[in-house]
């Protein structure tokens, strides 16, 4: 017998739950953006073994979007890192606070 | 007692692939050096391959080693590098912003992932209707992963894949403006 789909659906939220951690407590923007990548593989995860389960393709097609939005994120993502590095000299993002009302 | 149920290779594969996972995740969010950070995710995402390998997403699973063990991780590894961040350790050097950031924190992940636990011991999670029911593409495993996937992102989510493209086109574009110096920019206004 196969392993049962529910074993990797509690890793995927265990995986979900760590990225979200570091989110939440990190404060260099590199490490949120790690942590955002986390966040992304555990929800495909969750995506390819729904689509194992139930035997339908679908969840696949959606992985294969995620991961074009995923790289694209990342693209512009660090460049507003590297300019946001160039005025300020840090990635602490409890630096950027000029938006605060 | 789970020898007895389950096959034992599945059980190694699974046990291995989740190690992988959760192990180079903590490592991620507990190292003070971002390149440690960075080579842990790595790790993260080999195991991801690994379990989508066993639910017979083998594509996927090229891709993931492909593009986010590939192109993800060098991308921030190279701008790890290309500022000089590695070694900053301002997680443990500044206070708090918030009082209590961290236990909040906490809490909050324990409570979410406690009850996505108990939402799936307590009901039947899969309600979805299967490939068969709906006229849908059903799964391949092995060669055929590829032609399956292939047809439906083609036919089924072809308005989707296009989308893709313009998103490309979008953030490469949004990456050469914000990488450009202003200098640049002054002299394009000067020409105009």
């Amino acid at each position: 017998m196969t392993i049962p789909a529910s074993w990797y659906l509690i890793v995927a939220a265990m995986l979900f739950g760590i990225g979200a951690f570091g989110l939440l407590t990190r404060r260099n923007a590199l490490i949120m953006f790690m942590c955002v990548e986390l966040m992304l593989n555990a929800v495909n995860l969750t995506f390819v073994t729904f689509a194992h389960s139930l035997k339908d393709i679908g969840g696949q097609a959606a992985v294969f979007f995620i991961l074009v939005v995923a790289a694209a994120e990342v693209t512009v993502g660090l460049g507003i890192v590297v300019a946001v590095f160039r005025r300020r000299s840090s990635t602490t993002v409890d630096e950027l606070s000029e938006l605060k009302g | 007692m789970i020898a007895a149920t389950y096959a034992i290779p599945d059980v190694i594969v699974f046990v291995i692939a989740s190690l992988l996972m959760l192990v180079g995740a903590v490592f991620v969010i507990t190292m003070k050096n971002p390149v440690h950070s960075a080579l842990s995710l790595i790790m993260t995402f080999f195991g991801v391959a690994i379990a989508f390998i066993e639910l017979d997403a083998h594509f996927l699973a090229a891709v993931e080693v492909i593009v986010y063990a590939g192109a993800i991780v060098v991308l921030f590894l190279f701008v790890i590098m290309f500022l000089g961040v590695d070694r900053d350790d301002v997680d443990a050097n500044t206070p708090e912003p918030l009082v209590a950031q961290r236990p909040l924190a906490a809490l909050g992940v324990v409570i979410t992932v406690v009850g996505i636990i108990t939402m799936l011991a307590h009901s039947h999670w899969v309600t979805g209707a299967t490939a068969a029911a709906t006229n849908g593409v059903p799964t391949e495993g092995g060669n055929n992963n590829i032609n399956a996937l292939g047809s439906a992102v083609f036919t089924t989510y072809l308005y989707a894949f296009e989308i893709t493209a313009a998103l490309l086109i979008i953030a490469v574009v949004g990456a050469v403006v914000l990488a450009r110096k202003e200098r640049a920019l002054d002299l394009v206004a000067e020409d105009a």
